[in-house]
């Protein structure tokens, strides 16, 4: 390194630190969640409903924000990862018409750029329509509610979905042409080649952008803040068992840490440490379970099928 | 002399008889060693392949024209195609002699702009009229790079194999007890069923490169084509495999007729019985092997054959 030349070497320099201070910055950050959050944190936090109550004591654990974040996600991703693989196909297999090829690839792009704010806003005139009613409830002077888990679900497929398809479709682009010509070869229309040999390939890099999508999902305030309806406990609409919870309101943790927080109306800041700390370990499994798909080759594939790493989403 | 200048290229004298390794009949010229021939693989002798028992027309290529976009690359090409005979298609590359391949079972359709003029019958008919799957499955091909799917080795011989459509019949889904005698059937002509009987569901990438290739062969196979089409079947293999390769083709013609692209000449005169030449896409001789290699008529020929270009 002595023979550097000096633009070398602070090049050099300026990237130890700045590396060093990020790894110290997460470290922090980190640190910081863990030990209010383990301070905190209680098993009855995680087995307790939240209820009303005068007192702290009283007033239960987080059951409920965690039931529904994993009921969000689930919906969110119900609907981005179909969709999403379908779009990635489409946009790297047919590209016909051009213009509307185009049109899409620009659309995911500005949907992956808009601030989940503005999609939360979005949603909340578009499901107050009467015409929505079913995926939400109706007051009783007829005006819609628009707040519920299949619209606020909805709005979040469209955060996961540029994951989604922006894995999916650098895995297809990366087969190589001569393995699709292999298939044409032998008879077989495009329909099968895509079902049978391209989707199988590209199963590690759909699962990589999958896990993405829901952690982007379960990170989002937004969106569950105005599309939810934040309510404390999951509250059903209706009789219908499974769909009254669907259509009602609830809370995720990210609602109930902003709801307890000093920023918030509630008083528990130590409830919202714990909440913190909780969503905390789930984004980082996401992300260790990520980055174990994406980056081991399976031993039954070779390097040529080589799943790519991807860039984790850095909202 | 300047010691940065490089010492001059070996010039090939093109007035002398061309001498090919391997031709004991040929007369070398004087100093040179006696003739050489091919090392022994594994203790076999090297034999000279006899003719096939019976030679049957199967394509017929006729003033083949082939341009992508505005480019000719295939100019006025006409060639038999028989079973029973391995026509092996040698030239430089960028010769026409991939893209004429390809259009034999019209694969050069995938790509946009390209335009075919000319006729191509298999068995009598011209193959823009037949359905393309149909065609495919009758012209099976066989590219340069092993390109197994990521199944098991079962499924990857069954995949030609599912999903039939029986002329007028319902499109039936096949079992593996019905599929399974047609893989064996098909591994055991591609010389790899001794090899991996033991265990059908290995995942096909993780056997070898020679393997995988005879697998991408067992599966054009499986499908009981009519024709061939093998586009530098052993390039990217070595040498032990490419025998093993090689001895197989020579094997096959007697049922399937084969047309086998290679740019490794002496690959061509060990395995084909009829030789086209082909530069800047024209065909400028077909003949026997041993006329083409040992008393090429052209110029041409005379020159690619003895390696003055390439």
């Amino acid at each position: 390194m002595r023979a550097w030349p000096l633009a070398d070497r602070l090049a050099y320099a300026m990237c130890w630190t700045v590396g060093a201070g990020l790894c110290l910055i997460t470290a922090a950050i980190v640190l910081f969640m863990a030990v209010k959050g383990i301070a905190y944190l209680r098993p009855s936090l995680l087995l307790e409903h939240p209820s009303a109550s005068q007192s702290q004591a009283g007033s239960g654990g987080f059951l409920d924000p965690i039931e529904g974040t994993l009921l969000l996600t689930a919906v969110g991703i119900a609907i981005a990862a179909p969709v999403g693989v379908a779009l990635a196909t489409w946009m790297s297999e047919y590209q016909r018409p051009a213009w509307l090829a185009r049109a899409v690839e620009s659309s995911v792009e500005m949907i992956s750029g808009a601030p989940s704010v503005l999609l939360a806003m979005f949603g909340l005139v578009l499901f107050a329509r009467p015409a929505l009613a079913f995926l939400s409830q109706t007051s009783a002077g007829g005006s819609v509610y628009g707040k519920s888990f299949l619209t606020a679900g909805a709005m979040m497929s469209l955060i996961a979905l540029p994951l989604v398809v922006a894995s999916t479709r650098e895995a297809l682009l990366q087969v190589p042409a001569h393995v699709r010509e292999a298939s044409y070869a032998l008879g077989k229309t495009k329909a099968t080649t895509i079902r049978k040999v391209l989707l199988p390939s590209v199963r590690p890099s759909i699962a990589s952008g999958v896990t993405l999508g829901i952690g982007r999902i379960v990170g989002d305030t937004a969106i569950v803040v105005i599309l939810l309806g934040a309510t404390i406990r999951t509250e059903g609409a209706g009789g219908a068992p499974i769909l009254s919870v669907l259509r009602g309101t609830g809370g995720t943790l990210t609602s109930y840490v902003r709801y307890n927080s000093p920023a918030g109306e509630g008083n528990a800041h130590e409830k919202a440490y714990a909440a913190a700390f909780v969503l905390l370990l789930m984004v980082l499994a996401l992300n260790l379970l990520v980055m174990r798909l994406s980056s081991t080759t399976r031993k039954d594939e070779t390097s040529r099928f080589r799943v790519l790493g991807i860039l984790p989403w850095t909202r | 002399m300047d010691p940065l200048m490089p010492p001059p290229v070996r010039r090939i004298a093109l007035d002398r008889e061309p001498t090919v390794v391997g031709r004991s009949s040929n007369g070398s010229g004087s100093g040179l060693a006696p003739t050489v021939t091919a090392p022994a693989v594994e203790g076999e002798e090297r034999v000279k392949r006899p003719p096939a028992r019976e030679v049957l027309e199967r394509m017929r290529i006729e003033g083949v024209w082939l341009a992508y976009g505005e480019r000719w690359v295939v100019r006025d090409v006409s060639l038999p195609v028989r079973r029973g005979e391995v026509l092996a298609l040698i030239g430089a590359s960028g010769s026409g002699k991939t893209t004429l391949l390809r259009s034999l079972n019209r694969l050069t359709e995938i790509t946009a702009g390209a335009v075919r003029a000319g006729q191509v019958t298999l068995d009598g008919e011209e193959i823009a009229q037949i359905e393309v799957n149909s065609l495919r499955r009758r012209v099976a091909m066989v590219f340069q790079q092993p390109n197994p799917f990521p199944m098991s080795i079962f499924e990857n011989v069954a995949y030609a194999l599912r999903e039939e459509h029986p002329p007028g019949g319902r499109r039936k889904r096949l079992s593996r007890k019905e599929l399974e005698p047609r893989v064996i059937d098909a591994l055991a002509r591609a010389g790899l069923y001794e090899e991996v009987a033991g265990n059908l569901d290995h995942p096909a990438l993780r056997l070898s490169g020679g393997q995988q290739q005879r697998l991408c062969i067992a599966r054009a196979l499986a499908v009981k084509p009519e024709v061939l089409l093998l586009d530098e079947p052993c390039s990217a293999l070595d040498p032990i495999s490419t025998a093993t390769i090689e001895d197989l083709i020579v094997g096959l013609r007697e049922s399937v007729a084969i047309v086998i692209v290679t740019h490794n000449l002496q690959q061509a005169m060990r395995v084909a019985d009829h030789v086209a030449f082909m530069h800047l896409g024209e065909l400028v001789e077909y003949g026997p092997s041993e006329q083409v290699f040992d008393h090429p008529r052209e110029a041409r020929t005379k020159e690619y054959v003895s390696g003055a270009f390439g």
